[in-house]
């Protein structure tokens, strides 16, 4: 499918800016995504198309300006969801108790 | 929590990714263990220094070089590498002739068992755009001028399919081990964007 993913020969991206000594991961929140990507691709719950397709989807802004691990982090909520594994309302109850304990 | 006393507050995303891990443990599908023992192998224990060895063993030995240009998955596997986002591997080799060069333009397929993760501008737009349609511009922003005559080959990786590049031995090598020969060996050398520097 054509989409936003689809670089090849895109022109008016700017410079590749490579970035010296860079380390395996720049957050703290880079290493709890990377394992949980790798431990639920494990499991087999979904195969690596659907998780590619749910990052093709995103809106063509958001794939352009969010990260690698920020793809993976909109795949991964998605793909779930659609497994059945959780729903959205499952997710955003996830979310306030994270962000209730941040501001405790 | 230690992070308390920062002044700014944790991202969004960092919560969302917080939220993401604490409903996956919270539902048994996945384990602690598991989450810290990955994190561990790929930020020490799988990266390029795996690839070095197989390109030293490469410049070192005829026989394996031709087994890894023929064959690579089972060559690699000989050094004892392999295994996710390595199943199928294609080594393709710089000459006095040719200098390729590995991008994935619809994604960020990397060969993982040999090279660990991706550094961040393999897998950001810049760099997957321009690979393919001015490869001779973006290496010249990594300092790497190839001339008129060598060809440039641009392998475009896909989830299936992962390629290293097998960079030219530099002269004055010619008395070293394959241990001191893999420690010249970047990982930007096996993606192509840059030369392998002599001793």
């Amino acid at each position: 499918m054509n989409g936003i993913h689809d670089l090849g020969g895109m022109h008016g991206l700017g410079p590749v800016n490579p970035e010296s000594d860079e380390p395996v991961f720049h957050a703290e929140w880079e290493r709890r995504m990377f394992a949980v990507l790798m431990a639920t691709f494990a499991s087999g719950i979904y195969n690596v198309d659907e998780f590619r397709h749910a990052t093709e989807n995103m809106a063509p802004a958001d794939y352009l300006t969010t990260s690698y691990y920020e793809h993976w982090l909109h795949s991964l909520e998605q793909v779930m969801i659609e497994k059945g594994q959780f729903d959205r309302a499952e997710l955003e109850a996830a979310w306030s108790n994270v962000t209730a304990g941040e501001a405790a | 929590m230690a992070d308390h006393d920062h002044t700014e507050p944790p991202s969004d995303t960092a919560l969302r990714v917080k939220a993401l891990e604490s409903l996956l443990l919270e539902k048994g599908l996945v384990e602690a263990d598991t989450l810290d023992a990955l994190i561990q192998l790929y930020e020490h224990n799988i990266g390029p220094q795996n690839g070095a060895k197989v390109v030293a063993r490469a410049w070192s030995d005829p026989d394996y070089k031709a087994r890894l240009l023929a064959d690579a998955t089972p060559a690699i596997a000989e050094l004892g590498f392999g295994g996710v986002q390595g199943e199928d591997m294609v080594v393709v080799e710089n000459t006095s002739e040719v200098h390729n060069l590995l991008v994935c333009t619809l994604c960020s397929c990397y060969p993982w068992p040999v090279l660990g993760l991706p550094p961040v501008w393999y897998k950001a737009a810049p760099y997957r755009a321009r690979a393919v349609s001015e490869p001779r511009a973006v290496l010249k922003e990594f300092g790497v001028e190839i001339r008129d005559d060598v060809e440039v080959r641009v392998w475009d990786s896909t989830a299936e399919l992962r390629y290293m590049v097998l960079p030219e031995r530099p002269a004055g090598t010619e008395g070293l081990g394959e241990d001191e020969l893999a420690a010249l060996v970047t990982r930007d050398s096996m993606i192509g964007v840059a030369l392998v520097e002599g001793a």
